[in-house]
Parts: structure tokens; C-alpha cells; sequence
């Protein structure tokens, strides 16, 4: 018996859902009083998962998975589970693992919860907590299978070192084929995405025009944030639609969700509302993302966010 | 070109979410459904499909009777006749399982569903079918073309997109992107009145077995008051978020 956590590479290194993933992935390994066992594939350095509790690392080194296949990862982390005797296995939540997990799932024969937000309640039968109803609520599943497929929700365990004398072993599995080819893939380079961003800053039509964005990059560069917007936004053209946050839009579980001239329309909010700390800048004291955020500042946000963007400067010259 | 587009029936956004039988079933007092919005992304691009390329476009929900109004709005947007799969949809294998049976028995080429439904957000159900089915699947689908056998295919990854080719039949689970969100339709009247008429069939269920139970819901913790700043003072909005609640 084990547990089987899959951490994934984005060109050979671990990014921190990969440590949130593997630190929860030991704390159920000692609930279920078992062994915690991490597959990375073409990883540059595999001991890096030592420091979050990984005591086993299976590495996979093929140049043949050298691009994400869906297909193809799912019946290797399969391959993996059953050499292993996962009886839990663990996907990162991140676009790759939420496209195999379902596929993992149905290959293991197992049961499968995403989104899940915290350490088991119950090992027996298996118990835990999910998000559901676009961020509004919570529920516990029951996972009636004896394996079991988990994804977690973004940013809810957080990261944690477990630091343990780990071990790499090489595994070589047999890759199956799939006829879906990648023709290509486009990434913007040099940008903190919002997937990836523990800040994010998000502006909305209160700003008038795509020419006011100057200061939404500023803000952003000064915190070192992703930049988001609204629906209205990117429906006018003002932003392109990958920043577009929303419930139909990108989700967003960041730190800090800071949104300039965003009213908070509930769809809006359901996308947003997993962010841990929401600040709002608006001249309307009725928007509704008052109701909804921590900290808000009631003014125009062409006075405002200059004067932020001061003050964070002058924040981060001294806490330098 | 045979489409089978995957419907849920879903709270609309609005709704206040409440729940019954000591915390254990989702109250619908009350509550107005709706077509899942990831679904009617998919629908909407499967009327193209229709309009420019001659497809047929089936409307498919595993739920009770109360999903038929749902179902029948799919029709009045567009789609050519519904199938209803009598089942209580209890977990995301259970709903694959059913959803699989009806696109194998009905020789679909392109299964559309939309990425996650707005109510279980489980973002698992069209993966899962497609394993079951052993066909292709592109999860967060932003884009799709289709020349006879042949497809391509957009997949949203984080920070950018994915173009990948291949061919039918695939299973896709669209999102926005795949269409614009100003393209997608409301049923005017003519498309209400044509709906009553076209073909909605009640299939049994193959009764899936279910594998996993959700047995009950919490609502999120009520939320403190917002923290107001005055606009005069901004200095003290970072030094909040830095000594209070240390995000930065």
C-alpha cells in the first residue's frame, strides 16, 4: 500500500503546487499509516521533493514525454500507481493534471474528488472536503472505491516542508500511443500568469479605457502580481480574454485579489471569491464587492492607485 | 456529422445556495435552472456546426423529469431532438457511465460537454466519459474545426494555448473561447414554439454504479466586514496588508 503523489515539471523544474501537492500528499500517507511515493517526470532534480516529505521519488526520464499528452501521462501515472500499490493517488490541480486526473480515475477504476480542500476527515470510508457550487459552498464525499483519485482545490492545503532522507528510484514504463498530435504551443514568456500568481491585480470598466491599463501594469509590477480583468473588459476589447477572471473566465485562488473599478457582479465573484485576501478600489460606496471584499478604499482609483503605487514603493525600499 | 451535446441542469448563478435534510441535500426552493454556461458555450459552437456544416445535434441530461425544461431550451436554441437518461445524476462515473452508453449507442462523432458544471464544479465528467469510450479527449477546449475526419483543436493551458490535431471521434469539454460569450443565443419564440414539437426520448438507465457520496453541505463561513480605508490615508492599506493579513 501507498500513496502516490504526481508532481509535475514545467521544463524539468517543480513549480509549488507540486510541494503543496506532495507535503498534503505525506500528511495522508501517515493518516493511512503508509508510505508516500512521488512520480516526476523528466525533472531536473528530483531531491527537491525531499524537502516536502517525499521519502520515495519515482522518476520518469522518456524524451518521448518531453510535451504534456494527456492520454499518455494518465496510463504512465497509472503504470505507476499499480507498481507502487497506490491505494490514493494525488494530482496537481493545474491545467495538465486536471485534464489526466479524470482519465487516471476511470483507468484505476477508482473513485475520484477534486477540489479538495483539506487533509481527509476519515480514512475509512474516505472522507473529504470539496469545494462546490462555484466557490459558495462546501461538501464532504465519500470515496466508496479502494483506490482513490484526489485533485486539490488551488492554494487551500498551502505548502509545508516535511523534510525526510528521501530516495530516487528510475522507472522506465512502456508508453501507449495516441493520435492526437501537438501542433504547437504558444506561452507568453516573461509574465507572471494567473495561474501561477500568488498576487493579482484586476481592473474593470471603472477605469474608463484600455489606455488607463499604464497604471494596473505599474500597480502589478511594484507587487510583483498578474494582471486580471473583468468580463465587461475583455468582452470591449480592452484586455485580451486570457485575462478575463471570472465564473466563466479564469478562476482565481491567489493570496491577494486586488480590483480596481470592478463593481462585483455575482459572476465576477464566483470566480474570484477563492482568493484569501480581496481588496477593492471603487468610487461607488454601493458595489457589491464591498459585501464581498476585506479591505476596501471608497475614492477614484485615478487618485488612488497612483498614490498606492507610491506607498508600496516606499514599502518595498525599506523592506528590502 | 452526428453531435451529442452534454447538458446540465443548474442552479442559476444567482441563486442563494441553502441546503435541506440537515445539511445533507441542496434546497431548491425556489431556485431557477438553467442550462450549465460551460454547456452552452459547447451548444452554441455545435449550432455552427449545424448551420455551416450540415450536423445534426442531439441535447443529452442524465437527471429526472425536472431537467425537461432545461433540455427543451437546448431544443428552442437550436439543437434537433433531446435524450433524457432517467437516473438521478448521484457522481461524476455514474453520469460518464450513462452519458457513454448514449453517445456509443447513438454513433456520435463529436461529444461536446462544457469544462465543469456550475453547481459540482467537478471538472471530471467528459474526461471520464471519454475514457470509458477509449475516445480522445481535450479538456478546456477554446477552440475547434472540423474537416470530414480530421479536427483541430485549441486547449487552454496556464499562460497560454495548446493547438493539437487529430480526429473523430473526440470528445471535447469547451469553455469560453470556443465561442464568444456575445454569440451565444436566447431561444426567440419561433425557436420556443418549434421546441414543443421536436423529439425529447426518455431512456432507462443502465443504473452506473456510483463511486463516490457526498453526504453533506457546508456553507461558506460568514465573512467579517470590509475594512474601509480612506482614500486620504492609502499608506495604510499596505501596511495592512502586510501586518494584518501578510500577503505582501
Amino acid at each position: 500500500m501507498s500513496v502516490l503523489v504526481y508532481a509535475e515539471t514545467s521544463e524539468g523544474k517543480f513549480k509549488k503546487p507540486a510541494f503543496e501537492a506532495t507535503a498534503y500528499g505525506k500528511k495522508v500517507a501517515e493518516q493511512m499509516q503508509t508510505n508516500l511515493v512521488v512520480l516526476a517526470i523528466n525533472a531536473n532534480d528530483t531531491t527537491e521533493l525531499y524537502t516536502y516529505g517525499a521519502e520515495k521519488v519515482v522518476s520518469v526520464s522518456n524524451d518521448a514525454l518531453k510535451n504534456f499528452n494527456a492520454k499518455i501521462f494518465a496510463n504512465v501515472i497509472k503504470q505507476t500507481a499499480e507498481k507502487e500499490n497506490a491505494t490514493v493517488v494525488i494530482i496537481e490541480a493545474n491545467a495538465n493534471g486536471l485534464y489526466a486526473s479524470s482519465m487516471v480515475a476511470v483507468q484505476l477504476n477508482a473513485g475520484y474528488a477534486s477540489n479538495v480542500v483539506a487533509l481527509p476527515s476519515a480514512t475509512n470510508p474516505f472522507t473529504v472536503k470539496r469545494k462546490t457550487f462555484s466557490n459558495k459552498a462546501f461538501n464532504n464525499t465519500q470515496i466508496l472505491t479502494d483506490t482513490k483519485v484526489l485533485t486539490l482545490a488551488k492554494n487551500s492545503v498551502g505548502v509545508q516542508e516535511i523534510p525526510v532522507s528521501g530516495s530516487t528510484e528510475k522507472f522506465s514504463p512502456e508508453l501507449i500511443t495516441c493520435n492526437l498530435k501537438s501542433e504547437s504551443i504558444e506561452k507568453t514568456t516573461g509574465k507572471i500568469t494567473i495561474a501561477d500568481a500568488d498576487l493579482v491585480v484586476s481592473g474593470g470598466r471603472g477605469l474608463k479605457g484600455p489606455e488607463n491599463w499604464g497604471m494596473i501594469e505599474e500597480l502589478a509590477e511594484v507587487l510583483g502580481a498578474a494582471t486580471a480583468c473583468s468580463k465587461p473588459v475583455s468582452d470591449l476589447g480592452w484586455r485580451p480574454h486570457s485575462e478575463h477572471v471570472g465564473q466563466t473566465g479564469k478562476p482565481v485562488a491567489s493570496n491577494l485579489y486586488l480590483a480596481v473599478g470592478i463593481s462585483g457582479a455575482i459572476q465576477h465573484l464566483a470566480g474570484v471569491n477563492s482568493s484569501k485576501v480581496k481588496v477593492v478600489i471603487n468610487n461607488d460606496p454601493e458595489a457589491p464587492f464591498f459585501k464581498a471584499a476585506d479591505y476596501g478604499i471608497v475614492g477614484d482609483a485615478f487618485e488612488v492607485v497612483p498614490k498606492l503605487i507610491e506607498k508600496l514603493k516606499e514599502f518595498k525600499a525599506n523592506n528590502a | 456529422m452526428k453531435i451529442l451535446v452534454c447538458i446540465s441542469h443548474v442552479p442559476d448563478t444567482t441563486s442563494k445556495i441553502n441546503f435541506t435534510e440537515d445539511n445533507s441535500k441542496f434546497d431548491s426552493t425556489g431556485v431557477q435552472y438553467v442550462i450549465n454556461p460551460f454547456d452552452e458555450f459547447a451548444l452554441t459552437r455545435a449550432m455552427w456546426f449545424k448551420e455551416k456544416q450540415g450536423a445534426t445535434v442531439t441535447v443529452v441530461n442524465v437527471g429526472n423529469a425536472t431537467s425537461e425544461p432545461t433540455l427543451r431550451k437546448a431544443l428552442a436554441i437550436g439543437a434537433d431532438d433531446a435524450i433524457r437518461v432517467n437516473a438521478e445524476a448521484i457522481d461524476g462515473f455514474a453520469v460518464a457511465k450513462e452519458l457513454a452508453e448514449v453517445a456509443k449507442n447513438g454513433n456520435y462523432d463529436l461529444i461536446m460537454a462544457g469544462r465543469e458544471s456550475i453547481d459540482y464544479n467537478g471538472e471530471m465528467v467528459p474526461g471520464m466519459m471519454a475514457s470509458i469510450l477509449n475516445y480522445n479527449f481535450i479538456n478546456a477546449c477554446i477552440g475547434i474545426d472540423i474537416e470530414g475526419e480530421k479536427v483541430t483543436i485549441s486547449r487552454e493551458i496556464d499562460g497560454g494555448k495548446e493547438v493539437l490535431s487529430g480526429n473523430l471521434p473526440i470528445v471535447i469539454a469547451g469553455q469560453k473561447g470556443i465561442v464568444e460569450e456575445k454569440d451565444l443565443r436566447i431561444p426567440n419564440m419561433r425557436g420556443i414554439m418549434m421546441a414543443r414539437k421536436k423529439p425529447l426520448t426518455v431512456v432507462e438507465p443502465n443504473n452506473a454504479e456510483a463511486k463516490t457520496n457526498i453526504i453533506s453541505f457546508e456553507k461558506q463561513a460568514a465573512k467579517g466586514a470590509c475594512k474601509l480605508v480612506d482614500a486620504e490615508n492609502v499608506g495604510e492599506l499596505v501596511d495592512l496588508l502586510h501586518n494584518e493579513a501578510k500577503v505582501i
